[in-house]
């Protein structure tokens, strides 16, 4: 898995609520057998035409949005369990994924591919927002090791929550098969008492 | 972990007074062991399978040189992207057949049962489970898919992971997780005519939204659930994930205990009578403290539906479309066509999918038999009936629910996921609006550009014989 410790990029807004796992990687798209290319069709259907030109309209084909950071609307990723919704956001290039809510699944997922999950308070998203799509270059910070994002140019940053253990695994880019099968033993112990 | 030992630990909440829910006897009756300031080592004692979110996990095991570790615990079906006809000819599309396929090789390589295209016990794999006796009281159980929550019904902690997590339980039948947090919806009176067990969750969805269950497991509660029988429990579960819980437990009872027995796979015998005194300490006791609590009058519930692009955009049939001034509502309603205020009794629906594994067995088919008896389908409607499993679809030919169907002008599909994900053929054209039996209504969810309505299998049976949404409870009353 991807090492995460700090990144600076500018970022894309995408300020619509309850982006669902479908949206992000339509169910006609989940028949592949391997976890690579899922990129090029995520958000498929917001981001191309039917006749599969670009969507001029979706912020991803807005060539002043750049970077590595995805800002959503609140409730992100909500829906099915799919992890190729991770593995599309992932292979796209986004690193970070900011909103004020995140189901459940998608943020285990997230974290389980070197995806970080930040999660800020609705005032602080619409302050991000507003910045990001005033000037699409502003740059954001986000330190997983302070548990900080920072709007670089104003300096305003926020606090993030992330459990210990994930936090761990990803700044050395550990996964949890690794650690679960160190602790074969004691399963089988559970498993026979 | 033994019964015996299970039971040891019951005693001990009740020497020390300590009052414990549902889901905390479960889960604490399968940890492992705590990390540190971590999460805990959650052991699983059962892995369902498909085939659209277990290869990339194989294939991780493979490359990484571990073996599974417990195949006999995992059970596996192909649901998602099979064809819902000509199942005994190979499937047409290249990169389904080559999923399912994958599947089928992964099963044989590793010992895993699999029950796939066109075996009796082939289905969803959350109808499949429960009607075959996988599904227990007191058990943990996963599936790379969010609906697992549906088999909380058995009083059983089921959620859906991701394939990360699957290669996971390959690699030691266990996941590392944080306890969630509990939440108890309970909802006592008495239902009126016509309100189904898919309502009573579409109306609970309605008030709470689709993330007031997000880091909590939710227990349903009172009289309804009680009366309810294990199909509509399994219809209230499945949809607890679109309130953002990632499991709904319901207490086990003599309900529960009597769909159990004599199952294919349930224990028999001294073992199951021993099993059932287990299960009977599971429920919830008295004076246990919930995180979070809601109750609801089951008298307010009526026949519900959606109209916009959430399963949390619902209103009972006779109401009109709420007045919001907010750009994601906006867009969901321009996205299904929709004005602010505007009353849904009337609209001309062109397609009606009976199916999923939300509305899927015996019991809603016999709802849509009953009011379709006697009665033509509309002319102007396409309607797909698609049974949850082999067993579901040979239970409605023996019950002659199938020539209901025929003499009204349906036809019945054969088994599958079908039309409530749209991975197969069965896809609902662009700007087509389909009242269905499925779980979920976000944009293109039944095909590109598709507008999904949600409602019950008798609403879903009601607008196929009219060719449009009629106010049901005008003839119910």
């Amino acid at each position: 898995m991807d090492k995460f410790v700090k990144l600076t990029s500018s970022a894309i807004p995408l300020p619509i609520e309850n982006v669902d796992t479908d949206q992000i990687i339509p169910a006609r798209f989940l028949k592949a057998t391997s976890r690579d290319g899922f990129g090029e069709n995520l958000f498929r259907d917001w981001r191309f035409q039917k006749d599969g030109s670009p969507n001029e309209d979706f912020v991803l084909n807005k060539t002043i949005y750049q970077g590595s950071i995805l800002v959503a609307g609140d409730n992100f990723g909500c829906g099915s369990s799919r992890e190729h919704a991770a593995w599309a956001i992932h292979d796209y290039g986004f690193k970070v994924v900011v909103s004020s809510f995140f189901a459940d699944i998608f943020k285990g997922n997230a974290l389980n591919n070197g995806v970080l999950p930040v999660q800020v308070s609705p005032e602080y998203l619409k302050k991000l927002l507003t910045e990001v799509e005033k000037e699409p270059n502003t740059q954001i910070e986000v330190d997983l090791e302070a548990q900080k994002i920072t709007i670089v140019h104003t300096g305003v940053s926020s606090d993030f929550e992330i459990n210990s253990y994930k936090k761990t695994c990803l700044i050395n880019g550990y996964d949890d098969i690794d650690f679960l099968i160190s602790n074969k033993a004691e399963i089988e112990a559970f498993e026979n008492a | 972990m033994s019964e015996d030992k299970r039971l040891d630990v019951i005693d001990d909440y009740d020497t020390l007074n300590m009052k414990k829910t549902l889901f905390d006897k479960v889960w604490d009756a399968h940890v492992v062991k705590e990390v540190k300031d971590g999460p805990q080592v959650l052991y699983i004692d059962k892995h369902l399978i498909h085939e659209v979110t277990s290869p990339q996990a194989f294939a991780e095991l493979e490359q990484r040189g571990i073996p599974v570790f417990r195949p006999d615990q995992i059970v596996a079906t192909a649901d998602h992207n099979t064809p819902t006809v000509d199942q005994h000819l190979p499937v047409k599309d290249v990169l389904s057949r080559n999923q399912l396929a994958q599947l089928t090789e992964n099963c044989k390589k590793n010992n895993i049962t699999l029950y796939g295209l066109g075996h009796k016990y082939n289905g969803i794999v959350h109808v499949m489970a429960p009607e075959l006796g996988f599904t227990q009281p007191g058990m943990t159980m996963v599936c790379g898919d969010s609906h697992t929550s549906t088999h909380g019904a058995f009083g059983t902690i089921a959620f859906g992971i991701g394939t990360s997590q699957v290669a996971q339980v390959f690699a030691s039948q266990c996941l590392l997780l944080q306890k969630p947090k509990s939440l108890r919806v309970s909802v006592n009176g008495t239902l009126k005519p016509g309100v189904l067990p898919k309502d009573v969750i579409l109306y609970i969805i309605s008030k709470l939204g689709t993330n007031a269950g997000t880091g909590y497991f939710c227990e349903y509660a009172g009289n309804v659930f009680e009366e309810m029988s294990m199909e509509g429990r399994m219809t209230v579960c499945n949809m607890s994930i679109e309130m953002g819980a990632r499991g709904g437990m319901i207490a086990p009872d003599e309900t529960t205990f009597e769909y159990v027995k004599g199952r294919e796979f349930a224990p028999k015998g001294d073992e199951f009578d021993k099993k059932v005194a287990y299960w009977k300490t599971l429920p919830t006791d008295e004076g246990a403290i919930f995180d979070k609590e809601y109750h609801f009058d089951a008298a307010d519930i009526e026949p519900m539906i959606t109209y916009g692009t959430n399963p949390g955009m619902g209103i009972k049939i006779s109401e009109n479309i709420p007045t919001e001034n907010n750009a994601s509502f906006e867009k969901s309603l321009a996205y299904m066509n929709f004005q602010k205020g505007q009353s849904l009794i009337n609209q001309k629906i062109n397609y009606v999918f009976i199916g999923s594994c939300t509305n899927s067995r015996i019991e809603d088919f016999r709802v849509a038999a009953n009011f379709i008896k006697g009665k033509k389908k509309a002319d102007n409607v396409t309607a797909w009936f698609v049974p949850g499993s082999q067993q579901v679809a040979q239970q409605i030919v023996q019950e002659g629910l199938n020539h209901v169907f025929e003499n009204a002008g349906f036809k019945l599909r054969q088994p599958g996921c079908s039309a409530c994900l749209a991975m197969n053929d069965d896809k609902i054209p662009e700007g087509e609006y389909c009242v269905s039996t499925s779980n979920r209504n976000f944009e293109g969810r039944q095909g590109q550009g598709a507008r999904t309505i949600l409602a019950s299998p008798l609403v879903a049976a009601a607008t196929a014989i009219e060719g449009k949404i009629i106010d049901i409870t005008k003839q119910l009353n």
